[in-house]
């Protein structure tokens, strides 16, 4: 189990990591998932080894890793854009971890075929690994960092470069492998798709802090910040009260059970474009300022006293037409102000 | 709790030791280039400013004076820098049509004149200077001039057309839609686009010309000499060491003065250029006017280029295979038979390979390291190791010559010292091909290397050791090619058996008779061989462009 405790890292002045804590158990698929900047990937460098801590704890199983050098650690890293080694053919870049363990040349050997079959790529040993395809370096760098058999894999924006077509695909074959070989694994990544159809666990990370922990699908349904929130496509967030009866906002009364923790005073309702609906009599109003075609509907901008919201909507109104809009009160949520 | 504590204190331990261990590597990898250029180099150079400045243990500046005020040694002087200026003119002014050409026409057998083009630059001066020989105009400027620019044609078509063939054409195209004709456009849009790289070229032309010694040697006669030749001369025939250390001081001066106006003019070079893709900016051409203008220009390059290696060639085979096997005999002024010097030569050049390779190969991964952690000491290890390009090899051979012919270091009779004198010639090439290799990899190979279970000193042996062998072998090609023509420094430090083919070809240029000038263009045909396979080795290696010279 890895155990991360009030982890503090600086570059110069700049804090990349303010005091973050967080386990990952055997077995399990965490992933941090956060805008670019947010300290993801320096996350990762320090559990690595790659980076020194100024402060806080990273363990294993109850060691403490501080003083551990990178090589000793056991971690298997998938380095962003892969950093294959271009000097090396494909097998000879799958079975460098093996040849690090000095194990004799034939179980190297047989070690590293079984790692590529895995990924799919038997047949690819002896390939240049410049003349492959961006999906295939993935697998490549895939197979490389599990042919060790590293006792925590971690994975930089893992499917960060490829095609969205691809990354679909290999999302879910990532999935499978995670599932069936019984990895223990961290990642990082700034695209939501890929991380709740990855891991058990999504940590959602902000300027070096974490905002929130917790199962893909409460995070998804239930953002606990207006950060997370909005990072998760929140778009609408309007200022709200809770008293004893409910939540009142401009959206009208919403049900005390969207707010079963707070005992009173200011807070948030935030809501997704899919739960607001056009609708003449809606409370709220306001004047279409553009619209955006979005595959299976459009995004429209409406400028209300509130500010900008975005709503979905089948067909699109003009530009500059009066609109009025509703909330469907299941599908929002209530956060601290 | 306590046997957790042993084994955190253990690894510690065995950390720090390890810390220790890289540590003393790492000085080992600084010490042996600063060690071998202080005592190779330093040292010598040393020797010589004291020799023409304090001979008598005094500061003493009558022999410079002489130097400075001797109407014969200012003709000298004055000589020196106008011929380089001429020939650096008339070099850039040719080549760069010739760039134009070869960079921006697609045509059949591009690639094989672009290579062709190269070899002059790769040949030994001695060779050059004997294929002008066979010309029959030596003892004239006008042979001085073109076997300059036979010599340093490929260095403007190479720098300049290297950055022409990347030039984004748009700009050119948008100034003749504003209505600029043809050459408007070329002296308003493309000529300032292309002053970099033109200034690049020219200042090392410049530099070559400069310190040009067998092509003044063989080619300029009794009538014609520069500040090398002087040198030599004084030493070799009128034993007057305390001039010819004057003229070094002068020589030495004039050189570092060269150089910072270039690395001045280079650092300049900061305007960001919108490169392209060579394959978008070639065309065939298509005009009348077009071809014509290629044809004048690879007509040019044949007769310039091509023929005094066609002549040298051709008079070697005058006399059928006679002259080449007169070279198995012994002749005056030799000790054995000429084609000794053959196996002397191929010799001194794999050691001189190896002691570069060795030395500049540490060099660069003491400068990459110290790039890397962006030490500050960095500057002075790079000055240090790329001084002796600038420096002439008249000036080594000379700094050898009076340094070390005494204990501690009297080399005087060792044979190593002529593969010594060479490696430090080949050095700066060796390192200029290598940093930019090992700068180059992406650290994150490193992590990588490393999260996979590699030990720091595995990292470095799996990852930046085998990424620089290629360019190893390059330099090595390199290095071959410069010891195996190597003429000026050797001719200062040879001995009657130490001679090396280069000097030996000076010996049979110097013998009177049409026999032994036939020995001396078979000699010299065999050296042209022997370093033109050197090159094409490094030239098929050379997938991708490796390193910058």
């Amino acid at each position: 189990m890895l155990e991360i405790e009030q982890l503090r890292v600086q570059y110069g002045d700049a804090v990349a990591l303010d005091g973050v804590d967080l386990t990952v158990a055997d077995h399990e698929v965490v992933c941090v998932l956060g805008p670019s900047g947010s300290g993801k990937s320096t996350l990762l460098r320090a559990t690595a080894g790659l980076e020194l801590p100024l402060a806080g704890r990273v363990s294993w199983d109850g060691e403490d890793l501080a003083g551990v050098a990178p090589h000793r650690r056991q971690f298997g890293l998938m380095f962003q854009d892969h950093a294959l080694f271009p000097h090396r053919d494909v097998i000879g870049n799958v079975a460098f971890g093996l040849r690090m363990q000095r194990r004799a040349t034939a179980e190297v050997d047989a070690g590293a075929r079984a790692a590529l079959a895995r990924v799919g790529l038997a047949g690819f040993e002896h390939r240049r690994v410049r003349e492959l395809s961006g999906g295939e370096q993935q697998r490549v760098a895939l197979a490389r960092a599990l042919a060790p058999d590293p006792r925590l894999l971690m994975l930089d924006e893992p499917l960060g470069s490829l095609d969205r077509e691809l990354r679909e695909r290999l999302a879910s074959e990532l999935r499978t492998l995670f599932v069936s070989l019984g990895v223990t694994a961290l990642f990082v990544t700034h695209d939501q798709d890929e991380a709740f159809a990855l891991a058990d666990r999504v940590v959602i990370m902000r300027s070096g802090t974490i905002e929130q922990i917790g199962a893909p699908q409460e995070v998804w349904s239930h953002p606990a910040t207006e950060f997370a929130a909005r990072f998760l496509g929140f778009a609408n967030v309007v200022d709200a009260t809770v008293d004893a009866d409910g939540v009142r906002c401009a959206w009208g009364p919403l049900p005390r059970s969207l707010a079963p923790g707070d005992s009173g005073g200011r807070v948030r309702v935030a809501a997704r474009p899919d739960a607001l609906r056009l609708d003449p009599d809606g409370p709220v109003r306001g004047h279409v300022s553009g619209s955006t075609f979005r595959r299976d509907h459009f995004l429209v901008r409406v400028e209300t006293d509130l500010g900008p919201l975005e709503v979905a909507a089948e067909t699109p109104p003009d530009v500059g037409e009066n609109v009025g809009l509703g909330l469907d009160p299941s599908a929002a949520v209530v956060l601290p102000a | 709790m306590d046997h957790h504590r042993v084994a955190v204190t253990a690894s510690t331990i065995a950390a720090r030791s390890q810390r220790i261990l890289a540590r003393s590597v790492r000085i080992a990898i600084i010490a042996v280039p600063v060690v071998f250029l202080a005592v190779f180099f330093l040292y010598p150079v040393a020797a010589i400013i004291g020799r023409g400045l304090v001979p008598r243990g005094a500061l003493d500046l009558d022999p410079l004076g002489s130097v400075l005020t001797d109407p014969g040694l200012r003709h000298v002087a004055w000589f020196t820098v106008w011929q380089a200026a001429l020939s650096t003119i008339l070099t850039v002014a040719l080549g760069i049509p010739g760039a134009f050409v070869l960079s921006r026409y697609r045509f059949r057998g591009r690639a094989l004149v672009r290579a062709l083009v190269t070899v002059p630059f790769v040949l030994p001066t001695i060779v050059v200077g004997a294929a002008f020989s066979a010309l029959g105009i030596t003892g004239s400027v006008g042979a001085i001039l073109l076997a300059h620019i036979f010599f340093n044609y490929a260095v403007v078509v190479r720098t300049v057309g290297g950055l022409w063939g990347h030039l984004d054409s748009r700009p050119e195209e948008a100034a003749q839609m504003l209505g600029a004709n043809r050459w408007r456009t070329f002296v308003g849009v493309t000529l300032p686009a292309l002053r970099p790289a033109i200034i690049a070229a020219a200042s090392i032309v410049f530099l070559f010309c400069f310190t040009s010694f067998g092509v003044i040697l063989v080619l300029g006669g009794p009538r014609y000499a520069t500040l090398e030749t002087e040198i030599y001369r004084q030493t070799a025939q009128l034993l007057n060491l305390p001039v010819a250390a004057a003229l070094a001081v002068v020589q030495l001066a004039a050189v570092l003065a060269a150089l910072s106006v270039g690395s001045w003019a280079r650092g300049r070079r900061s305007a960001a250029l919108g490169l392209r893709a060579a394959s978008e900016v070639t065309k065939p051409p298509r005009t009348a006017g077009a071809r014509a203008f290629l044809a004048a220009n690879l007509g040019l390059m044949a007769l310039l280029l091509g023929a005094p290696i066609a002549v040298l060639v051709l008079r070697s085979f005058a006399p059928g295979l006679d002259a080449y096997r007169q070279l198995t005999h012994p002749g005056s002024g030799f000790l054995d038979a000429p084609i000794q010097a053959v196996w002397t030569s191929l010799r001194y050049a794999s050691i001189a390979t190896v002691l570069a390779l060795l030395v500049g190969g540490a060099a660069a991964f003491a400068l990459a390291q110290a790039h890397r952690s962006k030490r500050r000491s960095a500057w002075l290890l790079d000055a240090l190791v790329m001084l002796p390009l600038g420096v002439s090899a008249v000036t080594v051979g000379f700094g050898f010559l009076i340094a070390l012919d005494s204990p501690p270091l009297d080399l005087r009779t060792s044979p190593a010292i002529i593969p010594i004198a060479h490696a430090l010639i080949a050095i700066p090439f060796v390192v200029r091909v290598m940093l930019p290799v090992l700068q180059s990899i992406d650290p994150r190979l490193r992590e990588a290397a490393a999260m996979l279970g590699a030990a720091p000193r595995r990292v470095w042996m799996e990852v930046d050791l085998r990424i620089a062998a290629r360019a190893a072998l390059v330099a090595a090609g390199f290095a071959f090619a410069i010891s195996l023509g190597e003429f000026g420094a050797t001719l200062f430090i040879v001995r009657p058996e130490t001679t090396t083919l280069p000097v030996a070809i000076y010996r049979l240029l110097g013998r009177p008779g049409a026999a032994s000038f036939d020995q001396a263009m078979a000699a010299s045909t065999i050296l042209m061989v022997l370093t033109a396979a050197s090159v094409l080795v490094i030239e098929r290696l050379r997938v991708r462009d490796v390193g910058e010279f």
